[in-house]
């Protein structure tokens, strides 16, 4: 099947039941006990600096590695994989001195993706997604890196949303179904991300549907730029996503209230990807596949949710028990709201009808 | 639509004074490069009301993308500010472009039009709706800017299915179709008012889910200089204009007049004019505001009787104005008018009440206001709100939640001071906390109980004497012990920075903040409960306090303490066989009770009483300081006046008991005997001496017993012992004025109570060295009397010279002083009532006050066998005097 045909079948799937979505690269890739070597294969072994830990650039390295996780999740129960491009810009691959093969690692990194998803397609003709991920970048353009100097900021809007457009067009490229702008930290990065999105749509002529998820930072409900939910919600309706959502940063359980609230105002499906837990003291997360199945079945009953899958520690034994979960359980009705005037600061503000 | 009782309730304001074209404040401020001050304009536009902030740039000397890219980013690290949505205004489309990169939220851009064409208007619309904001859609195409209704609505109309048709949400689409100034004169300009009202009603009827605002202050622009006038032709335009169907207005927020409080003949003539009822109406009004700017400068020049022009006021003004000066005398009916119109008791506190404690504090915070005053503003709300209670009990309904956040104080088991306690409860009150006072003497599990109870977001612990430290340890581990999750603040004279961060601090896991004085504490409460300033106060805090233990530590290490044994061998030397020994007239106890109060205020020492205050200087002088002399000098006022009813009425029962007897000295006690004889043993005082090395050589190590001549000497020494109160009657009477919600005259009272106690000890010093005969030659003015320019001190347990608060004991058991004037001890030996002093008479040429300091453990083991106490006991009560 075509984007096209499988968008509308994915679509179909969506008002019938709750979709799910892959689990970590991260926890999974820890699995496979990649050292240094992996990370440079042959064609980077003469890079100056060392490369371990990017592993966005394992798309180039060792592509197996990263098909077998996509095959991995997709065998758990998966609808919808993710590409590891988290780090997979201009911005973030600075770091590494690989500016020059973002928009290889993103072609590659969709390829991948879609050819382990077109395996298990074929196998039973369901549609299996792909999201192109794009990640928060290391830089933030609502927050100075200098408490003594706010007004600083050490990168601005065009060169993130720019950065962000080569992106999104090598994920096209490679063959994306979706572009899932994630991991939102701070909502002005999103908005040059939907920016970057929209000039890559002009550009290809290809438009894919955009589907977006914050980051909640702490028990407080806002992101780390200060917004709370609504706030954010209010800030990226304009994109008219094909879904909004939360992901990482808090566990099931911390996360619930803030997907309730979600829920509540978002006019499109809600997805969520909590961590498996808060990081514990040994840096690993604590909620088993066992204990978090009870979370998404709850939250599923109490009609929150259209998507789940995990962020940060979870595995595909986790997508099991999430699959699991939800199975047979009807997906949160989209509740349709007056036109009204939503407006945003930190907080919401609604003006009367 | 029926006026509400809010008539603004579903208007959106938008602060208009972060505008360089409407305000020269905020333009001289950007020019000059001040964002600092520019930030505060915000703030303030925020704080008085405004649902959306208004930026605009657009001024000549100013880089409009520059200046607009600067101050969004800095308002994005003020969350108070970042708080609201952000209208970005300019007629740059760069400069909005500019904003709009640099907003995290959905603002609103201002403006759009068809002014460049069809073509050029998508196009922006595209580029606003793909940064995520609304857009405010000036009525302007090509031919111009519409002043006819029907050329505001017929573009108006076209706009708005360019826009609908290119997809942009009609929610987001706010038309406005221009107010232009009235009564300008020209015949052609007295309709425009009109125009917008029918052009509104038009947009707003006719063109779904969109939304008309406007730049209301350019109606009244040909009254320039009138402020009377223009607030009310904004206030009448805009009664006008939302009843047609305005929802959103540029205005100056916190400034708007309410339509019901004009004066009638004015609304009428601005009326006339805004409808354009009459040919005469401009004429007409700009004789009557002619007139009512001369009236206004004729009351301003009478002289006689209090200034009471602010009458004339909203009454939003007047309470503001009544808070801020702290004028009780017509609150009650303000509190009235704004109820009536505000149509709910809480609207009133939650909105002009805390509004105008608002401005209290932040003049408070500014160093602008003083205490007093603030507690004067404080009583002005109280009365207030005590008006309006019964009203809320009327309406109470089930459910309503009070969302104030709580502070608990207390002031610790075996401690009886509370000036300040009340104080910071008084200056927390004003800043819209719930203060649940638990008073005085309060054991931790009250405490516990109560924070539970009133859902405590902190709680303050509060003590004035040395044992209290301890206490609050305690409490501090116990908290730990329960699980309690609210930051702790301790306070108090003795309490410091450095022993909170040092030894209460790590006993409970919350943060533990030492507050200096009452200025700080709504700073560091706020900072504690708000989100987003929490994490950097604490961050800062914590590096605080390891930088006070570190200090600590390196201190502890250098300081260096001779043998015990060492140190008695460099006492304090007196000549015994020449020294000049004084003898008394008898030997036993006096009473004296009850002593006149007019002879004891003679004698007061006034400078403490202002720094209860926190008002800090020398007594007279500080009548005249700089800053807050003026302050100072209407507190002295009000002191005269409250003082002349406590002694007029006998509110003060002023007491003392005291008495000589025989004393000799061994090593560092000094016993007291029956009689001359010196053969039947009544008491024994302890002392400490001083193991600190010297830093000149030779200087001896003091003990108080080294005042009074030893046994062998041969001499018949004395020694005496008093306890003076001010009673607890006038405690009593402070609190009735307290109940009354007048903290201020009970502060004033409470803090007169202590100079009662000061001046009685001051006074009976004097009779008791006349008794001891050196006395009698003495002819000292007040001023030496403070300064202690007479033979022989009176040191008192608990301070410096004489740390262990225990001895008190002692002196009470000597003179029997709580059967006689009825003062107790509590659990750390803190006296009650709270008033009162005690001590010992030492009566040598040579006796002066020292500071003990820290002592070694050899002392420390010495002392205990000494006073017959466990060393644990001894270790407890010296705790603070111990080397570490």
């Amino acid at each position: 099947m075509n984007r096209e045909q499988r968008l509308a079948r994915l679509n179909e799937e969506l008002t019938a039941r709750i979709l799910i979505l892959d689990g970590s690269m991260g926890a999974y890739l820890q699995t496979f006990g990649l050292d240094v070597n992996d990370f440079h294969g042959a064609r980077f072994a003469e890079h100056p600096m060392s490369l371990k830990g990017d592993n966005d650039l394992l798309v180039l390295t060792r592509p197996e590695v990263i098909s077998a996780v996509h095959e991995g999740y997709l065998a758990a129960g998966a609808d919808i994989v993710s590409t590891n491009t988290f780090n997979a810009t201009r911005i973030s691959q600075a770091e590494y001195a690989l500016e020059d093969v973002v928009y290889e690692i993103n072609v590659e990194a969709a390829r991948l993706a879609r050819a382990a998803a077109d395996r298990f397609e074929i196998k039973d003709g369901r549609p299996r997604a792909v999201a192109g991920a794009l990640g928060p970048t290391t830089k933030l353009l609502s927050m100075s890196p200098d408490v003594g100097d706010p007004g600083r900021r050490d990168v601005d809007f065009d060169a993130m949303a720019k950065g962000y457009e080569e992106q999104a067009r090598g994920l096209i490229e490679g063959g994306a179904d979706i572009l899932l702008i994630e991991t939102i930290t701070d909502t002005l990065n999103a908005k040059s991300a939907l920016w970057g999105a929209w000039e890559s749509f002009d550009k290809t002529g290809i438009e894919l549907p955009l589907w977006i998820s914050g980051t909640i930072t702490d028990r407080s409900g806002r992101t780390l730029s200060g917004q709370t939910v609504e706030a954010f919600y209010n800030s990226v309706r304009h994109a008219k996503p094909w879904a909004v959502g939360l992901n990482c940063a808090l566990g099931p359980a911390e996360m619930r209230a803030f997907l309730a609230d979600l829920s509540r105002v978002a006019e499109c499906p809600v997805s969520a990807y909590p961590n498996a837990g808060l990081p514990n003291a040994m840096g690993g997360y604590d909620e088993t596949p066992h204990s978090m199945e009870t979370h998404y079945a709850e939250w599923a009953r109490a009609g929150l949710l259209n998507i789940a899958g995990g962020c940060c520690g979870t595995t595909p034994e986790h997508i099991e028990h999430l699959k699991h979960a939800v199975e047979g359980v009807a997906p949160r009705a989209i509740p349709a709201h007056d036109a009204r005037l939503r407006l945003a600061g930190l907080e919401p503000f609604t003006a009367a009808a | 639509m029926t006026q509400s009782a809010n008539p603004f309730s579903n208007f959106v304001i938008v602060g208009e004074r972060t505008n360089v074209t409407g305000s020269a404040k905020f333009r001289k401020l950007i020019e000059a490069d001040d964002y600092a001050g520019a930030l505060a304009v915000a703030r303030q536009q925020v704080e008085s009301g405004a649902n959306v902030l208004d930026v605009n740039m657009d001024a000549a000397l100013i880089d409009g993308p520059a200046a607009m890219r600067r101050f969004l980013n800095l308002i994005a690290s003020e969350p108070d500010i970042a708080r609201i949505p952000l209208m970005i205004d300019s007629s740059k489309w760069e400069v909005i472009e500019a904003g709009l990169k640099c907003a995290q939220g959905k603002s609103i851009v201002n403006s759009i039009s068809l002014k460049e064409g069809e073509e050029r208007f998508i196009e922006q619309a595209k580029r606003v709706r793909r940064y995520g904001a609304a857009a405010v859609v000036m009525a302007f195409d090509e031919q111009g800017q519409a002043d006819s209704a029907k050329r505001k609505v017929a573009i108006c109309t076209r706009a708005y299915h360019v826009l609908t048709d290119s997809g942009f949400p009609p929610e987001d689409i706010i038309f406005d179709p221009n107010i232009f100034a009235v009564g300008t004169g020209i015949e052609e300009h007295a309709d425009y008012a009109l125009a917008f009202f029918e052009a509104a009603r038009v947009i707003r009827e006719s063109l779904p889910h969109a939304h008309v605002s406007g730049g209301v202050s350019n109606v009244s622009f040909s009254f320039r200089g009138n402020e009377p006038v223009r607030e009310a032709m904004h206030a009448v335009f805009l009664y006008h204009a939302i009843r047609a169907g305005m929802d959103m207005g540029i205005v100056n927020a916190g400034m708007l007049e309410i339509y019901d409080e004009i004066e009638p003949k004015l609304k009428e003539l601005v009326e006339d004019v805004l409808l354009n009822r009459n040919p005469g109406a401009t004429e007409a009004l700009i004789d009557h505001a002619e007139q009512l700017k001369a009236a206004g400068t004729q009351s301003r020049d009478k002289n006689s009787g209090p200034d009471l022009s602010w009458r004339d006021g909203t009454v939003l003004e007047r309470m503001t104005h009544a808070l801020v000066r702290g004028i009780t005398d017509y609150i009650e009916e303000d509190t009235e008018e704004a109820r009536a119109a505000l149509g709910k008791p809480l609207l009133v506190i939650e909105g002009p009440l805390m509004d105008g404690m608002k401005v209290v504090g932040e003049l408070f915070g500014a160093g602008k206001m003083f205490l007093p005053q603030v507690v004067k503003s404080a009583r002005v709300m109280k009365k207030a709100v005590a008006y309006l209670e019964p009203f809320m009990l009327a309406e109470k309904v089930e459910g309503e939640e009070d969302n104030a956040p709580v502070f608990v104080i207390a002031t610790v088991k075996g401690d009886v001071h509370d000036i300040g306690k009340n104080i910071v409860g008084v200056v927390l009150g004003c800043n819209g906390y719930k203060v649940v006072d638990l008073g005085v003497m309060v054991d931790c599990d009250r405490i516990l109980a109560a924070a539970a109870e009133h859902k405590a977001d902190i709680i303050g612990l509060s003590g004035l004497i040395t044992p209290s430290l301890d206490e609050m340890i305690f409490n501090a581990k116990e908290f730990e012990k329960r699980g309690v999750k609210t930051p702790l603040l301790i306070g108090g004279a003795t309490t410091s920075r450095a022993h909170t961060a040092i030894k209460i601090s790590q006993h409970f896991s919350q943060p533990v903040v030492h507050v200096i004085d009452a200025s700080l504490v709504v700073g560091v409460c706020n900072s504690l409960l708000s989100e987003n300033l929490r994490q950097p106060f604490l961050a800062e805090h914590v590096v605080r306090e390891q930088a006070d233990r570190d200090l600590h530590a390196g201190k502890g290490s250098s300081a260096v303490y001779i043998p015990f044994e060492e140190a008695k061998k460099q006492k304090f030397i007196v000549d015994w066989a020449t020294a000049d020994i004084a003898t008394p007239e008898s030997i036993g106890s006096h009473l004296w009770d009850p002593v006149p109060l007019a002879e004891i205020a003679e004698v007061f020492d006034w400078s403490p009483f202002f720094h209860a205050w926190e008002l800090r200087g020398v007594f007279p002088k500080i009548l005249k300081h700089e800053t807050h002399g003026e302050e100072a000098s209407k507190l002295f006022d009000d002191a005269q006046r409250v003082l002349e009813d406590l002694i007029k009425n006998d509110r003060v029962h002023a007491r003392a008991v005291w008495g000589v007897w025989p004393a000799a000295s061994t090593g560092e006690d000094v016993a007291l005997f029956s009689d001359d004889t010196r053969t039947e043993l009544l008491r024994t005082f302890h002392f400490l001496r001083q193991q600190k090395e010297k830093v000149k050589p030779g200087t001896p190590f003091q003990s108080l017993a080294d005042f009074v001549a030893p046994l062998a000497s041969g001499r018949a020494d004395y020694l005496g012992a008093f306890a003076v109160t001010a009673g607890n009657e006038v405690e009593e009477y402070a609190k009735s004025f307290r109940d009354k919600g007048d903290d201020y005259t009970a502060i004033i009272i409470q803090a007169l109570a202590d100079r009662f106690a000061e001046g009685l000890a001051e006074l009976l010093h004097r009779k008791v060295r006349r008794f001891m005969g050196f006395g009698i030659t003495e002819d000292l003015a007040v001023e030496d009397l403070i300064q202690e320019r007479y033979r022989g001190i009176r040191p008192a347990a608990g301070y410096p010279a004489c740390p262990d608060h225990t001895e008190k004991q002692a002196v009470w058991d000597l003179l029997d002083v709580e059967a006689k004037v009825g003062m107790q001890l509590t659990s750390s030996y803190a006296m009650f009532p709270p008033s009162s002093v005690s001590g010992l008479y030492f009566f040598n040429e040579a006796a002066r006050y020292f500071n003990v300091g820290k002592i070694g453990r050899d002392q420390l083991e010495d002392y205990a066998v000494r006073k017959g106490m466990s060393l644990e006991l001894a270790e407890k009560w010296l705790a603070p005097n111990l080397e570490d």
